[in-house]
């Protein structure tokens, strides 16, 4: 592949990534309101256009229109700079995602991933990190005690839960063998899905998500009704709406990274007896990685509108007394079966 | 004594079984009942488009009603403006002259007839007590505006339209026993809904 078609097709899929990671995240934001409207028995938005499908547009106008307030007494730089790297680190996220298999085209392969980095885990473990410090920086740089509260929370959450987070990967990666997440996708073909061989990692690794992505059960660093919007309590226009934002974008990579990890990614159990063009299935494994994402978007906004916040002593507790130990516990079990089936 | 409630539950302080810590069946049973409740019917209504049915003497904003040849009923009498308990309604008296005898039913008229409807509280004192059955409470709401002066209603939106087919219909608010009451032989010069009843 000479260089000029490389840097287009790399540069027109960083760009389909991006805008589809920008659009799902404005339509999580139209589902979580329906979805949170239909768990309550309402109707959720239904006013802008038809089914209100035009509601992300007028949310979106409106956070442009609103006041852009930088309060006297902040940091200035760092109050810019707090959504700005929340922004980035959740659009950085989708660069090692593989979102399918490959296209055939004139003779050439093109992977439907942007980068294939053999560290692929390790990658997006150190991008959300980062993303910690959007929310930290943000919530000391308003100088607000509410803000610094939710940031202090948002920290120490993270942090902890990073760990069995991490935890749970590392008896994933022993039986995968692999760190890149093509790999692991790839292994996953038929009905090996990961989530068969690493229940309770899968488990420790949803409520870990959970955490990481500030939802409900664990949303005590916005939490609304204490800390009035936590970090972001200083914020207002698309500063603010750039924090909200991150959040799903985040939700969006989340869902798709456990897809990829426990269920298969874009693997489609039966679809090679269809005998299809290998472009076709791409397509198709594309979709059916989308509808597993769909999912867990769904799933998490389920779980948001069904149970309520942890108390903070609880979260810290569940995290560091009752995570980290069931993971590493699994890592001893994971390692005993590897050895009894002599993988290792 | 007699228990306050049927519902009284005696708090226990056990300590919670190995299932119960582990929230997560609990969590399950709870995404179950959201899940239930996902495909329940919705009881929104959404209003412009559609309306929850009123219940028949439902007491909107009023109406002045007008005989049947298209005369205004009201005489500014003063009567309903004495009656409001909320001091909701202002009118001034004006002399008919003739040739509008088609306009005014009686000799006198209200030339000014001004009801606020952020005063008003919707009782029916002044329908009570109008003795020509000229002001009616209709099953119309009043609407949202987004000034105070807008919501004093004068006769421009209280005075029923001459048009026979757009008359405002206030059948519903003459109950069997308002008529009953109507029926009083001092009520006789009124035509509006006495013949109703004697037909």
């Amino acid at each position: 592949m000479g260089l000029s078609v490389f840097i287009i097709y790399k540069a027109i899929l960083v760009l389909i990534v991006f805008s589809i990671s920008l659009f799902m995240a404005m339509y999580s934001t139209y589902a979580e309101r329906k979805v949170a409207g239909f768990m309550q028995d309402r109707l959720g938005p239904n006013r802008a256009g038809p089914f209100g499908i035009l509601q992300p547009l007028a949310d979106g106008v409106k956070m442009f229109m609103k006041e852009e307030i930088i309060p006297n007494v902040s940091n200035k730089y760092l109050f810019i700079l707090g959504p700005s790297i929340a922004m980035f680190t959740s659009c950085i996220t989708g660069a090692v995602i593989p979102w399918g298999t490959s296209l055939h085209i004139a003779g050439y392969t093109f992977p439907l991933q942007i980068t294939d980095i053999n560290i692929g885990i390790l990658y997006l473990m150190a991008v959300t990190s980062i993303g910690v410090y959007g929310i930290m920086i943000g919530g000391w740089a308003s100088n607000n005690k509410y803000s610094l509260l939710g940031a202090l929370r948002a920290s120490s959450q993270m942090i902890s839960y990073e760990i069995a987070m991490g935890l749970a990967i590392i008896a994933l990666v022993m039986h995968t063998g692999t760190l890149s997440l093509r790999n692991i996708a790839a292994q996953q073909s038929g009905w090996h899905w990961n989530v068969i061989y690493q229940p309770l990692g899968f488990l420790i690794f949803l409520i870990c998500a959970f955490a990481e992505t500030n939802r409900t059960p664990f949303d005590l660093p916005e939490s609304d009704s204490e800390l009035i919007g936590g970090y972001h309590t200083e914020y207002s226009s698309m500063k603010l709406g750039f924090y909200l934002f991150a959040e799903y974008i985040n939700m969006f990579i989340s869902s798709a990274v456990i897809s990829t990890l426990y269920f298969g990614g874009y693997n489609m159990p039966f679809v090679h007896r269809l005998g299809l063009s290998p472009n076709l299935e791409a397509i198709l494994g594309v979709i059916f990685l989308f509808a597993k994402l769909c999912f867990f978007i769904f799933f998490f906004m389920w779980v948001r509108w069904t149970i309520p916040r942890f108390r903070f002593d609880q979260l810290m507790g569940l995290g560091w007394k009752v995570l980290i130990p069931l993971s590493l516990f699994n890592i001893g079990l994971t390692g005993t079966i590897m050895w009894w089936f002599h993988k290792i | 004594m007699q228990a306050l409630t049927t519902r009284a539950k005696v708090a226990v302080n056990k300590k919670m079984t190995f299932m119960e810590r582990l929230y997560l069946p609990a969590i399950i049973g709870g995404m179950r009942i959201t899940l239930h409740h996902f495909f329940k019917k919705k009881v929104t209504v959404c209003y412009p488009e559609e309306m929850r049915p009123f219940s028949p003497v439902y007491r909107g904003y009023h109406v002045l009603k007008r005989d049947e040849n298209g005369a205004e009923r009201c005489t500014a009498c003063g009567l309903c403006a004495l009656a409001c308990p909320a001091e909701a309604i202002t009118m001034t008296a004006a002399e008919r002259k003739p040739g509008e005898e088609n306009l005014y039913r009686e000799e006198k008229y209200a030339s000014v007839y001004e009801i606020n409807m952020l005063r008003c509280i919707f009782c029916g004192l002044c329908e009570e007590a109008c003795p020509k059955e000229a002001i009616f409470l209709t099953d119309r709401i009043v609407h949202t505006d987004y000034k105070r002066s807008l919501f004093v209603y004068g006769k421009d939106k209280l005075v029923e339209p001459a048009d026979k087919d757009k008359r405002i219909d206030v059948s519903k608010r003459q109950t069997k026993s308002v008529l009953e009451f109507k029926s009083q032989p001092g009520f006789a010069h009124n035509t509006l809904y006495t013949k109703a009843l004697k037909a």
